[in-house]
């Protein structure tokens, strides 16, 4: 019998001024080493933590934005953006940065691990998990 | 406890992590590993070069997992296994290179 259980983390809040963003990510990372079947949903201001460009030094805050390029790296490829949070704001998928996995089950190669998703997708995404952390 | 390098004292934390990711420097390097005990030779720095590179570029330490992997990838299969990166940091490949490379200790690492 399979231990994997699949874990929904729930990105909801812009990444600088609350420490939700980076924490998140920092259970993501940490519980990696788990191998569990591993979602990431960015809907509402969370989308804001994968725009392009970040530059918060200015608020003396650690650019981590460079560390979401890095979950391909811990086998972490199922991204799903909320569309409608993207139009609510004015975003579209291009002010977003691009991250990609290795494919180590098929050829190896580059895939991208971001999937936009209407608010019916999202729901079976939620529906999907047997953990669901919101942050 | 400040790390003493030909005259220049460097702030540590506890465990003996550079304190300020810029004090780093090879001549650090070297003294971080003295006061282990150990000694840099070629196959150690190219470890600690390539932890300072992935930190540059993502602003992490990575896991043991993903270092392995990683070190596989750019210097070859036979240096990207355990084995081969616990000969050189017995004290774990992660958390003792980082300590050399002048990085904060990876998050949950072992």
């Amino acid at each position: 019998m399979s231990n994997t259980k699949t874990f929904v983390y729930i990105n909801r809040k812009a990444p600088y001024g609350t420490v939700y963003a980076l924490e998140s990510l920092e259970v993501v990372l940490i519980g990696a080493a788990f191998e569990q079947n591993v979602k990431l949903v960015f809907m509402d201001d969370g989308v804001f933590q994968l725009t392009n460009a970040q530059d918060p030094e200015g608020i003396g805050m650690k650019n981590f934005s460079k560390t979401y390029a890095a979950l391909g790296d811990y086998d972490i490829n199922q991204i799903y953006i909320d569309q409608q949070s993207l139009d609510d704001r004015g975003l579209t998928i291009d002010d977003l940065q691009a991250l990609v996995y290795e494919d180590e089950d098929d050829d190896w190669n580059e895939k991208s691990s971001i999937h936009l998703v209407n608010r019916e997708q999202l729901s079976d995404i939620i529906d999907s998990a047997d953990v669901l952390l919101n942050f | 406890m400040p790390l003493d390098v030909n005259g220049t004292n460097y702030e540590t934390d506890e465990e003996g992590y550079l304190a300020n990711l810029s004090d780093w420097a090879p001549d650090v390097a070297e003294a971080l590993a003295a006061s282990d005990g150990a000694e840099l030779a070629d196959g150690h720095w190219e470890v600690i070069n390539f932890l300072r590179e992935y930190y540059e570029e993502y602003q992490i330490a990575p896991a043991v997992r993903v270092l392995t992997k990683a070190i596989g990838k750019r210097l070859g299969k036979d240096k990207g296994n355990s084995k081969y990166l616990y000969e050189l940091f017995p004290y774990g490949p992660a958390k003792q290179a980082c300590k050399y490379a002048g990085l904060p200790k990876p998050t949950g690492c072992v």
